[in-house]
């Protein structure tokens, strides 16, 4: 029933003119590591935080089976597990939850305005968007059409279909092989399909890859369609060297090429580099006094667990200094 | 309260198919992260719908027969029953509005 009374304060905020106003002291959008690790310390430094989720807690981190980077836990932990102890962890502090879409961040300096998506309206004195990436797609014929029957962007959701098949992984960081591993543990076979010659994936993942007998490698080539009826049967790979195109039979074809920063409600407000990441300081502050950006949105990010939820805590130390000195 | 209830390859026919209600199936299996995310929304909803729509869960590895049939190759998925017939899919995690907004769609 939580939730329904949620809904009547967010429609008390939009009828703000009307006297019963609500003003967050940190305003958090998204709920993966950055997001959870900066309201846990806004919260704790007793600002009013309130976190708003438009998708799934944890994002990425969610989907992921086994984490042995995050530091303290030797013996890896599942992302699922650590995403619902952080948030645990955060509304412990008085951090209060929101399950819906921000889709547009108003400056009316100097507090924010966020609207959602349910056409709510909250003003806030200070907003830290952690609204993280999304799964880049291939774009190819197929694709879409086969998402669910074949087409994964969640190996470690997937996989398990298809015991003892042929599937093919798309990708060389450390995404695609770190799923090519989980995946190699159920296909009878693991096609890798890499655009170049050369992984980007770290050391001891390649190591392990090259290890793994029913893993293969198909360098220097791309998928160009999907096929299947009821599912995935096979893709035509094209060598880009060659341009020769052949056919490779799988049931399964697991996507891990890269993402795309969520740095559409940051358009017109802050700066973005060219791969549409928000420009920011060591403080994870924006030109905008009291908008900070942290995690996977903003440049220059290492891109991992543990550096998003720095983040996250670097720019919650820094909002609580940015309102001690201006509303304090 | 309502909470989604078990159900099975043996059971599957009784408890979904020959229904009266239209049945909300939530696919899915232990090892699955999403499944956890989903699982409390899908709990919700069978509170909002109680009396509307029957809630069921299916665990995939224990019951292959059933995911088998339905072509079921991604987790989670929900697939919506009515008069036996599936009609609407929802494969991956979505917000609960979404997943209302097609249970209402089915209702309507």
């Amino acid at each position: 029933m939580t939730r329904i009374d949620d809904e009547a304060q967010g429609r008390t905020a939009a009828l703000a003119d009307e006297g019963a106003r609500e003003v967050v002291d940190v305003a958090i959008i998204g709920g993966g590591p950055a997001g959870l690790a900066a309201a846990l310390y806004a919260s704790r430094a007793r600002r009013r935080t309130v976190l708003w989720e438009g998708g799934m807690l944890g994002g990425q981190v969610a989907t992921t089976e086994r984490i042995e980077n995050y530091p303290g836990y030797p013996d890896s932990v599942h992302g699922v597990d650590l995403v619902l102890a952080m948030h645990r962890q955060a509304e412990q502090f008085g951090t209060e939850t929101r399950y819906e879409r921000v889709t547009r961040i108003e400056h009316r300096a100097p507090l924010f305005v966020l609207h959602t998506e349910q056409g709510h309206a909250v003003e806030a004195k200070s907003v830290v968007v952690t609204a993280g990436a999304e799964a880049n797609k291939l774009g190819v014929p197929g694709e879409a059409e086969l998402v669910g029957r074949g087409v994964s962007y969640c190996a470690t959701c997937d996989a398990a279909f298809f015991t003892g098949q042929q599937v093919a992984v798309v990708g060389g960081g450390d995404a695609a092989l770190d799923e090519a591993l989980f995946t190699a543990r159920f296909a009878s076979k693991v096609t890798v399909i890499h655009r170049r010659d050369t992984l980007r994936a770290s050391r001891i993942l390649q190591e392990r890859a090259f290890a793994t007998p029913n893993i293969e490698f198909l360098w220097d080539s791309v998928v160009e369609t999907v096929y299947g009826e009821s599912g995935v049967e096979w893709l035509t790979v094209r060598d880009v060297r060659s341009g020769a195109t052949r056919e490779l039979p799988v049931a399964g074809l697991f996507i891990f090429i890269g993402q795309t920063p969520n740095t559409g409600l940051l358009e017109g407000l802050v700066p973005l580099d060219r791969g549409g990441h928000a420009e920011v300081n060591l403080w994870m502050e924006t030109p905008v006094p009291g908008l900070f950006v942290a995690g996977d949105v903003r440049a220059e990010a290492a891109r991992q667990l543990v550096s998003a939820a720095g983040d996250g805590a670097t720019a919650a130390i820094r909002a609580d200094h940015y309102l001690s000195a201006n509303f304090d | 309260m309502a909470h989604p209830t078990d159900t099975s390859d043996s059971t599957f026919e009784q408890d979904v198919l020959k229904d009266d209600l239209p049945v909300l199936v939530d696919f899915w299996a232990p090892w699955c992260g999403p499944c956890r995310m989903v699982a409390p929304v899908v709990e919700e909803l069978s509170d909002d719908y109680d009396g509307r729509v029957k809630f069921m869960k299916l665990n995939t590895d224990e019951n292959p027969q059933v995911a088998g049939k339905y072509g079921i190759r991604s987790i989670p998925t929900l697939l919506i029953f009515k008069g036996g017939e599936p009609v609407g899919q929802i494969v991956g995690f979505r917000p609960k509005s979404d997943l209302s907004k097609r249970l209402d769609e089915v209702l309507a």
